[in-house]
């Protein structure tokens, strides 16, 4: 079976500073993969470097396209590598405020991606709008309202309405559950866990919250300083962390 | 009576140059946003200072000058600035749109069908379609680049979901022979189909220092939806001076009871209708 992505020797360096050193990984279709690690351990700079945010010193980042098979997203033409960003790839930011237009109502956050790809019947954009405003469970009676008036939570699923619309097949997430109280989170990762499994998705989930790792990721990538230090499925991983660090970081977590 | 301390239409020959430079460009890319060095004028920002640095770079002794101010020949803002090239180049003026060689407008295109050999210079306050949606230059300017046009309709579908219907009235974008999405200045969508005219369309930002044009005969699309097709829009009234049916009309307040009555917003347009012998209902 050929990955859907396929990372080489990905590093960045900010200046003497290690970003991220000679990451390399697999991920195949419908997988999720789960990066943890302290702050500052590398984990967005690489999730920022996957998605083209970040341009990496050195590495491949191979995607499987649609159109022409595997191809190097880094040396993609710009036009290229932005529409593959609407289209094939989706990224959900630890703060909705981010992702979202603040000034534009919900219906039109969610259609914008349609209409960045062409669709140009009102009706049909805003009754996709609302068909996934259900799946998220936000009401119909929000379409027309701005996402300033909404919470937190609904922010998020807001966020993450917009950037599934179009049917990704690879979805990054930056601490999708970050800021959020732990009954909404509890939620919104099971409602991450149906839509992964109902579309098939593939994502790579960036986080130091190990319970979101255990719901939601089949592997798991453990970084410290910059470098991958374990990986494996994610049970084995956090139920027998062999390198110390790993250990460090299931034992710090509160059992209650 | 040119005032002789003053160059030919008040800026100097390598300025003049520079903007035609600017110009020659704008009409190369229809719709592209040409950056120029746009000059301190004697005019404030917001009275029209990238169209009359157009106008003064395009202008010729032999030419004839028009300004119009929402259509109108008579407004200060069309006064002084008529006055400005009266006095710094000399050139002959008129309020008759056939007459006129070089026709210098804020906020209307006349109603009068333009022809070849005629300039339109329009003021613009605000050249950047995408501004109000996306306020980084540096991504408003990737996106022309890409052609990445999806956040237009975004602002269209904002305002069908609120008023149920395109709302946007004036300054309604346009996509240029199938490529740039341009501002036409805010001109009256009513205005938006006769943008595919004979005559050569320029268009100065002078605080926010671009040009850009549109050649003649060039193809002119106003966005819009399948199911919420462009309608150009007027009151729905005859001109209460000359009776014409088919112009853009301003809503004039007569009394303090409710007394109101619409004009013609093109002087010109509506001064020859009435020299011809029509009347409208509120013609005295």
């Amino acid at each position: 079976m050929t990955p859907l992505l396929s990372v080489h020797g990905l590093t960045k360096r900010y200046g003497a500073h290690l970003g991220c050193g000679d990451v390399s990984f697999d991920l195949f279709p419908g997988e999720v993969l789960g990066i943890v690690g302290e702050s500052g351990s590398g984990k967005s700079t690489l999730l920022n470097c996957l998605a083209g945010h970040l341009p990496p010193d050195a590495g491949q980042v191979i995607f499987d396209t649609r159109a022409d098979g595997q191809r190097d997203v880094l040396t993609m033409s710009e036009p290229e590598r932005r529409m593959l960003g609407r289209t094939d790839w989706a990224f959900v930011h630890q703060h909705a405020r981010d992702g979202l237009r603040m000034g534009v109502s919900a219906g039109g956050n969610v259609g914008e991606r349609l209409m960045a790809v062409g669709a140009r019947n009102y009706g049909d954009i805003r009754d996709s709008a609302i068909d996934w405003l259900g799946r998220v469970e936000i009401s119909e009676t929000r379409v027309d309202d701005r996402p300033t008036t909404f919470s937190g939570g609904m922010q998020q699923r807001l966020q993450i309405a917009r950037n599934l619309v179009t049917g990704p097949r690879l979805v990054f997430m930056d601490e999708p559950t970050g800021g959020l109280d732990v009954s909404v989170q509890a939620r919104l990762l099971d409602l991450l866990r149906g839509l992964v499994r109902d579309m098939g998705l593939s994502a790579i989930v960036v986080t130091h919250d190990l319970a979101v790792v255990r719901l939601l990721a089949h592997r798991l990538m453990v970084m410290k300083d910059g470098h991958v230090v374990e990986h494996g499925l994610t049970d084995q991983v956090l139920d027998d962390p062999q390198h110390a660090y790993t250990q460090l970081l299931v034992s710090s977590v509160l059992q209650v | 009576m040119t005032e002789q301390s003053y160059n030919f239409a008040y800026l100097d020959e390598q300025t003049k140059r520079m903007i035609r430079r600017a110009i020659l460009k704008g009409l190369a890319i229809p719709g592209y946003q040409v950056p120029f060095a746009s000059r301190e004028m004697p005019t404030p920002y917001g009275w029209g200072t990238g169209g009359v640095q157009v106008s003064a770079a395009t202008l010729t002794p032999d030419d004839t000058f028009k300004v119009i101010d929402q259509g109108a020949d008579d407004t200060t803002n069309a006064v002084s600035i008529r006055r400005f090239f009266e006095r710094t180049a000399g050139v002959a003026v008129t309020t008759k749109t056939s007459e006129a060689t070089v026709i210098q407008t804020r906020h209307r295109i006349p109603e009068e069908p333009l022809t070849e050999g005629q300039i339109l210079v329009y003021q613009v306050p605000i050249p950047e379609p995408l501004r109000f949606l996306e306020p980084r230059e540096t991504e408003t300017r990737k996106m022309h680049a890409l052609e990445e046009y999806g956040l237009m309709h975004v602002k269209l579908y904002e305002d069908i979901a609120r008023h149920g219907h395109i709302a946007t009235s004036y300054a309604y974008p346009v996509k240029v022979e199938e490529r740039y999405v341009m501002d036409p200045s805010p001109i009256p969508k009513f205005d938006n189909p006769k943008l595919e005219m004979a005559a050569i369309q320029l268009f100065g930002a002078g605080r926010e220092q671009r040009i850009y044009a549109i050649p003649p005969y060039t193809g002119i699309v106003s966005l819009d939806f399948e199911d919420h097709p462009f309608e150009p829009t007027k009151a729905d009234h005859p001109c209460g001076l000359c009776g014409a049916a088919d112009s853009y009309l301003d809503e004039v307040i007569t009394d303090d009871a409710g007394g109101r009555m619409f004009v013609c917003s093109d002087t010109d347009y509506c001064e020859s209708r009435r020299a011809q012998g029509h009347r409208g209902k509120d013609a005295a």
